[in-house]
């Protein structure tokens, strides 16, 4: 048995692991890895995400029990101290020493740190470690305990840089990029598009400095501020630096090994260093005199090691390595590949740049017009794929290169077809170097059928994920012209999209989920099928979620929103936000005597936290005899209408927003829908009731009133859409009804209405075809319908709370009145809230 | 929290020592789930009617640790029986318990039988 010992568990060091046990000649080896973090290699490309969910779980690339199962020995927390190489042993700082056959060294980089007067102070960190983030986010919050407006600078406007300043926006702190060059991303934009992306980062609120030398940090132990020499200041709390990396080759010194003048460990193209059987990857790894950044040549690196010491001499690494990448920066794509700036002998450009949206795009093409060299996308890289493909696979470019970045004249579609049109060696996944061929072959000959399959064969699009696009567009495209059928069916138990099985239901007259199965479906369902079909009953017959519970989303089933502890929010109606004292004092009460935390939502209503599941039909049974009925605050349905003051109080109003808002939110109450719908009426076009943030939005002016289509807020905000103007409310009724039915009627499930006027044909002028001009001639029975929904109408509170068999979904356990005793709450604000998730 | 979450090991149908009545087989939603006490464990038992069978696990998700897997809807994913957590829609199989979207711990599931329309659950200890 031999022994490969690595060293390092960062992504290629446990690339290496993975390819090494993938390889089939890998039996007679022993490997042995180790590790200095605490835990097994993570994610470090999506580091960021860790400020969202605070999930280090989520980022890890292989639990711990992958590496046992693969025969893997790993051993965290545990510092490897030096190298001899003549008796191939390894000690580590715990007096271990192990001996090794061959040794990959896969130790990467650390951050650098530039040598700045003040930066071991206080509030100074590196972006890095998963450590280095929860040091940040304990650090940010004790900042913003004190100084709610704190502020956090970023030294270094790279990809990383840019990356930390939305880690500071998510942290709730004002974010400063500092960057000594005088554009951001220099290794990757030219100073046009560094201004572009300037302007769209300024929009977000993020400040940018350019051109700045930092002569020292302001502060006496803790952080105050950067000092740029000439009176030039900025007050900070925090300093995030991220200012390129330096390899981690302190080990290669203590055995010899060739470094590189400014550091690095040198090795050849088959990443062997200067001392037989010892092998560098990664970012410590000085290759044709570079570090490169980026995972996708640290994986390559970690193949090429694999079959060289596994005997495959012929996989070398290639003289020239790829750096073009594609990153989303809190939103905003930004793209660079090829040479993406280059002197004009070399050859030419051609530019499209739209400040007003944010918009910069380049390609660089030789001086025949034939090929292309490069190029740069800010704003809109929906077209990197494929021109990353032509750079790389040297494709002939159309006559007309223009069209390739502003599309074809007149239509505004793409130059260039799809996807198909590569060639076969086109390599479609550089991180798991995945060709074009490699997909489609696996499809033709059987071996998979699915993009599921793709992916669990292949690992495309396991790595950054930038190739998904494609992949997608390869799949579909072949399994398409194998004859097979791609469509967007709602799961493994119905083949069909959410649209047919609407048709279906109706047609067949199904009323039960049984019933559904039998007729067109198969197995037992699972919790995609189940609430989907749920809500195509509901919009159908207008059963409410008490109807069949069993298929009801948790909250549905419940009729209140599960919370972090499983206990439960409560949120009665308010239509149109307005209640009267008498009212508010229930609720008042109601929260008082079960003890529940309240807080005013952002859609003008009250909610009531922290009610136990027995507790739910008495506490509905108090609001329901003030006049309450349930809000549909759990269900994929009608949420609020919200409301400005409107011409009753306001000196500016238009028209009666709250009687109008009212009375649209009465209308729809209780409208399940295939995602939840919000609505927003405002008396004058201040819009102080934000109504064209809403799937549906009112807005009175002279004449009548706007009326407005699928927007949302959320994670990806949409203006809802002009589509009549200058209407009476009996019109804005008879057209909303039309535009509801018609969604509910065509979207996939969990599709919200923006979403869904994107795919629509036509856009919003089709829209307007359809509800306004009644194109497709149904917009009477649009009307019927949704009137016989509103007819129907019943509180699904009242039902439980009348009815003795649905009062018993409500007790935790059904052999005992016991409570559940897992929950459990701490006081905070003179209120209370769950204890804090631990894992 | 890990405590909590070692208090619950698979029990096979083999080592069954006891056979705790739970409820009325009524109780348990068809094709539904609901929570049974034993002891101080909380024991989630679902009810396939399609093909009449019955399944138990602990009623703890692992990923949170909130006692939540009862109020979770069931369903089948290629064949086999599985639970989807109602906080974050993680799925178990009922059969093995093991996580199926994920790399999650493998919940503990128990031994069902049903006789004259009473639940009866099956532990070791």
């Amino acid at each position: 048995m031999k022994t490969v010992i690595v060293i390092g568990n960062g992504m290629v060091g446990y690339k290496f692991c993975e390819k090494f046990r993938a390889h089939p000649a890998n039996s007679s080896y022993k490997l042995l890895v180790f590790g200095e973090e605490p835990r097994p290699a993570y994610d470090r490309v999506h580091l960021s995400e860790f400020f969202g969910n605070q999930d280090a779980k989520a980022l890890e690339l292989a639990p711990a029990s992958w590496y046992k199962e693969n025969n893997i020995e790993l051993i965290t927390n545990q510092r490897v101290t030096d190298i001899k190489s003549d008796s191939k042993e390894i000690h580590t700082i715990s007096g271990g020493s192990y001996s090794y056959d061959h040794l990959v060294l896969a130790t990467g980089s650390v951050p650098f740190v530039p040598p700045i007067k003040g930066v071991e102070k206080e509030g100074v960190f590196v972006y890095r470690t998963i450590e280095d983030l929860e040091g940040m986010l304990a650090y940010a919050a004790q900042i913003k305990a004190i100084k709610p407006d704190g502020k956090a600078a970023i030294l270094g406007g790279g990809l990383l840089g840019l990356e930390a300043g939305k880690a500071v926006l998510d942290m709730g702190l004002e974010p400063h990029v500092v960057e000594f060059a005088p554009k951001l991303m220099p290794r990757q934009l030219d100073t046009r598009s560094s201004n572009v992306l300037r302007l769209k980062l300024e929009s977000m609120g993020i400040q940018v400095h350019l051109g700045k030398a930092t002569n020292q940090i302001l502060g006496d132990k803790v952080i105050e501020g950067m000092d740029f020499g000439e009176d030039d200041q900025l007050d900070v709390d925090m300093l995030i630096i991220s200012a390129g990396i330096r390899p981690r080759d302190e080990l290669g010194k203590t055995c010899g090994l060739e470094m590189g003048t400014r550091g690095g460990i040198v090795v050849d193209n088959k990443m062997e260093t200067s001392v037989k059987d010892i092998y560098a990857i990664g970012e410590v790894a000085l290759y044709n005199h570079m570090i490169y950044g980026l995972v996708a040549p640290g994986y390559e690196m970690a193949d090429v090691a694999v079959n060289q010491i596994l005997g495959n001499s012929e996989t070398i690494m290639p003289d020239e390595i790829d750096m073009s990448t594609k990153l989303k920066l809190m939103g905003v794509d930004v793209a660079s590949f090829g040479t993406p700036y280059m002197p004009a002998d070399k050859g030419l450009s051609i530019i499209f740049e739209n400040k007003t949206k944010y918009l910069y795009k380049r390609i660089n093409v030789s001086h025949d017009g034939k090929t292309l060299l490069g190029g740069i996308l800010v704003g809109d890289a929906s077209d990197y794929n494929i021109l990353h493909q032509m750079y790389l696979n040297g494709m002939a470019l159309p006559d007309n290169a223009e069209e390739l970045i502003v599309g074809a004249r007149g239509e505004g579609g793409s130059a260039f077809g799809s996807a198909m049109d590569l060639p076969d060696t086109a390599q479609i996944c550089s991180c798991e170097s995945v060709s074009k061929g490699n997909i489609c072959s696996s499809l033709l000959n059987g071996e998979s059928d699915s993009l599921k399959d793709i992916i669990s064969c292949t690992k495309a699009t396991t790595g950054c994920g930038g190739c998904k696009p494609m992949v997608v567009e390869l799949v579909n495209e072949t399994l398409k012209s194998m004859g097979k059928e791609v469509k967007d069916i709602i799961c493994e138990h119905f083949e069909y999209t959410r649209q047919e099985l609407y048709g279906i239901v109706k047609v067949k007259k199904i009323t039960t989920y049984d019933e559904a199965l039998d007729k067109c479906g198969k197995g037992d369902g699972c919790e995609v099928c189940k609430p989907a079909l749920a809500s195509i009953f509901a919009t159908i017959y207008n059963d409410t979620a008490n109807k069949e519970d069993v298929i009801q989303d948790s909250n549905d089933r419940f009729l209140a929103n599960i919370q972090r502890n499983g206990s439960y929010s409560v949120v009665p109606r308010i239509p149109g936000g307005e209640i009267t004292p008498e009212k508010l004092i229930v609720i008042g009460e109601v929260a008082k005597e079960y003890n529940l935390y309240t807080k005013i939502t952002g859609g003008q209503r009250i909610d009531l936290f922290g009610a136990e599941l027995n507790d739910l039909p008495a506490i509905w049974k108090k609001l329901i005899d003030a006049g309450f009925e349930s809000g549909h605050a759990y269900g994929k349905s009608l949420r609020t209408v919200k409301s400005c003051v409107g011409s009753t109080w306001c000196r500016y109003g238009m028209d009666e927003s709250v009687s109008f808002a009212i009375e649209l939110e009465d209308r729809y109450k209780g409208l399940r829908s295939p995602h939840k719908l919000k609505g927003g009426v405002s008396g004058c076009i201040r819009e102080c009731a934000e109504a064209r943030g809403k799937d549906f939005g009112v807005i009175a002016v002279e004449g009548g009133w706007n009326l407005y289509v699928c927007g949302n807020g959320g994670a990806t905000p949409k203006h809802a859409l002009l589509l009549a103007e200058q209407i009476d409310n009996e019109t804005v009724i008879k057209y909303l009804d039309r535009f509801l039915m018609y969604y509910i009627r065509t979207a996939a499930p969990l599709m919200r209405t923006a979403a869904w006027l994107e795919k629509l044909e036509g856009g919003i002028e089709q829209l307007k075809k359809i509800v306004v001009d009644d194109s497709l001639n149904i917009a009477e029975e649009l009307e019927v319908e949704m009137q016989s929904l509103v007819d129907k109408y019943e509180c699904e509170w009242k039902q439980a709370v009348e009815n003795e068999e649905i009062k018993k979904r409500f007790s935790h356990f059904v052999n005992t009145d016991e409570r559940d005793d897992n929950i459990v709450f701490v006081p905070m604000r003179e209120q209370k809230m769950p204890e804090p998730w631990t894992n | 929290m890990e405590t909590l979450f070692q208090q619950y090991a698979p029990v096979a149908l083999e080592k069954v020592t006891v056979w705790f009545k739970a409820c009325h087989e009524r109780d348990i939603p068809e094709n539904g789930g609901a929570c049974v006490k034993y002891k101080d464990k909380q024991i989630a038992v679902y009810h396939f009617k399609r093909k009449q069978k019955w399944y138990a696990c602990q009623n703890l998700c692992p990923h949170k640790m909130e006692m939540v897997l009862s109020r979770g809807m069931i369903g089948d994913a290629d064949g086999i029986a599985k639970v989807a957590c109602p906080m974050h829609k993680k799925t178990f199989s009922l059969e093995t318990g093991e996580n199926l979207n994920g790399n999650l711990p493998s919940i503990a599931t128990f031994p069902v039988k049903v006789e004259n329309g009473f639940v009866y659950l099956g532990f070791s200890e």
